[in-house]
């Protein structure tokens, strides 16, 4: 349990930094695609007899670039390249644990999370990428907020657009690894944009924004994790579930609120 | 003060699969011009700025900046896009978004120093929008945003004022002032505005190009009757584009 929730904790950290620029640059799909393509590593682990998470970390890295780098240089519809990551990652995770020798029992904690599961060597590894997470964030911030902002402007004024944007794309890999235990690789899309996007609701500056989802996350993880012990449903799930429930709420609250208040007007 | 040539394009052509956006265009901005270039959607406006500022490569001809290529010399260049691109709701603060124009001073890594801080109000100031500076940039109307991206390109104290189709959405009492704005900053830089907006442009401009895939120069704007009679030189399928003559000939 003290595991589970420190797994809680270290989850809600990089999907509270990482989902923000997810959220506001809008590259929810691409995002999507990179959590779906790490079961390909997934996989490899299992086959290889490897520990699973550590494997997916290069492998999701990999196609994370790999999006990132032929979606930029080739003349194909960024979101043409995505699917195509997307599907073959996970067909290719498939395979892999298909090829593998015995019976891969712990394959759906994988696919759908089981944070009372983590070992804490899984901890260790999630503690480690979430000070990568924080420390290039914090060297890097204003670039990120440049692209994220305006890229073509950023690329008059000199901002190394290309560098940034493959190196959000290697956060979120590192965040996708780092949620896989929680949630799973098919939920992981949830924790990348849900608290995000109900703190986007409550503020406008970038690292409040950031502050705000990270606590924003650990509510929904502990709410959910609650519940899926009280009511014995699968953990991964639940948070899912609690996370979008409490996004209406959230979102039908700030709607009351705007329309009481309505925008100040400049002095 | 010498008249520096700032910006010089020799026999430009752009294709974008295959179809001709620009062909062979000439075209020399020198450090006092405020030239306007006018000309149908569609004819290719926004591409020119786009290759004088390195964004989209010449399929023939070149392009280049103080003598030297655009990627390397485009930080003396003010850039001002089309009014639309970013995302309204975005959270970032009208100050943020000015102190972007100074990342090239900065550096990948470097924090914004004071000074940066202070150069970001001073351009607030100099667009009048100072009070502004704490604002979300989505709760301002067009024509205040408008201001902020211009304090974008002045922050990095640019030569030249790049300007894409810069009243779109402005409402009419803004616009004026958006022009006397323009005005003022042209004794301190170069400004090459593109519209479609005839009328406003002709009035405040020193010079007009016309622009549809074809360059069509007109030099400087003594009177109001040169501009005239040299717009009424442009190729017929520019006006039959629908530009009313009407409105050139009330100067």
């Amino acid at each position: 349990m003290r595991n589970a929730l420190a797994a809680g904790i270290l989850a809600a950290v990089a999907c509270g930094i990482i989902g923000v620029y997810v959220v506001v640059k809008k590259i929810v799909f691409i995002s999507g695609g990179i959590a779906h393509a790490s079961f390909g590593g997934i996989g490899l682990g299992f086959l290889l007899g490897i520990n699973p998470v550590l494997v997916a970390l290069f492998f999701t890295v990999a196609s994370a670039l790999g999006m990132g780098i032929v979606s930029r240089r080739t003349r194909l519809p960024q979101d043409t390249v995505i699917g195509i990551f997307w599907a073959v990652g996970m067909a290719l995770g498939i395979i892999f644990v298909g090829l593998s020798p015995g019976y891969a029992g712990d394959l759906f904690s994988y696919l759908f999370g089981n944070i009372l599961l983590v070992p804490t060597s899984d901890l260790v590894l999630m503690l480690i990428l979430d000070a990568i997470i924080a420390l290039v964030v914090f060297l890097l911030y204003k670039g990120f907020l440049a692209i994220s902002f305006d890229e073509e402007f950023g690329t008059v004024v000199g901002v190394p657009v290309e560098f940034l944007y493959l190196t959000l794309l290697c956060l979120i890999a590192l965040t996708v690894v780092v949620l896989i235990r929680v949630v799973g690789v098919i939920l992981v899309i949830a924790m990348l944009t849900i608290p995000a996007a109900v703190a986007k609701q409550f503020t406008y500056d970038l690292k409040k924004m950031m502050l705000l989802s990270t606590l924003i996350g650990i509510v929904f993880i502990l709410c959910g994790l609650w519940l899926s012990y009280e009511l014995d449903l699968a953990s991964g799930a639940t948070i899912v579930i609690v996370s979008g429930v409490l996004f209406m709420v959230s979102f039908v609250l700030r709607t009351l609120i705007a329309r009481r208040r309505p925008i100040a007007q400049p002095p | 003060m010498a008249n520096k040539e700032l910006v010089r394009l020799e026999d430009v052509w752009v294709h974008y699969d295959h179809v001709a956006v620009l062909e062979d265009v000439n075209l020399s901005i020198k450090q006092e011009d405020f030239l306007g270039i006018i000309g149908p959607n569609g004819g290719g406006k926004t591409t020119l700025l786009k290759v004088i500022l390195g964004l989209v490569k010449p399929s023939s001809g070149k392009a280049s900046i103080l003598g030297g290529t655009p990627q390397r010399n485009r930080k003396f260049i003010g850039y001002v896009a089309q009014n639309s691109l970013f995302d309204r709701d975005f959270p970032i603060s009208v100050q943020d978004v000015v102190l972007m124009g100074r990342y090239g001073r900065v550096g990948l890594v470097k924090r914004f120093s004071e000074d940066d801080k202070r150069a970001a109000l001073e351009a607030l100031q100099n667009v009048e929008m100072l009070d502004y500076k704490d604002k979300q940039i989505g709760k301002l109307s067009g024509g205040e945003q408008q201001r902020v991206l211009i304090a974008r390109a002045l922050v990095a104290k640019p030569w030249m004022l790049l300007l894409d189709e810069p009243t779109t959405g402005v409402d009419m009492p803004m616009q004026t002032e958006f022009y006397e704005l323009l005005a003022r900053l042209k004794h301190s830089m170069s400004i090459v505005l593109v519209s479609h907006d005839i009328s406003a442009v002709s009035v405040y401009v020193d010079k007009i190009a016309c622009l549809n895939h074809q360059l069509y120069y007109h030099g400087s704007k003594e009177v109001g009757p040169d501009i005239l009679e040299a717009t009424y030189k442009c190729p017929i399928q520019m006006i039959a584009h629908g530009v009313p003559h009407r409105v050139l000939k009330e100067h």
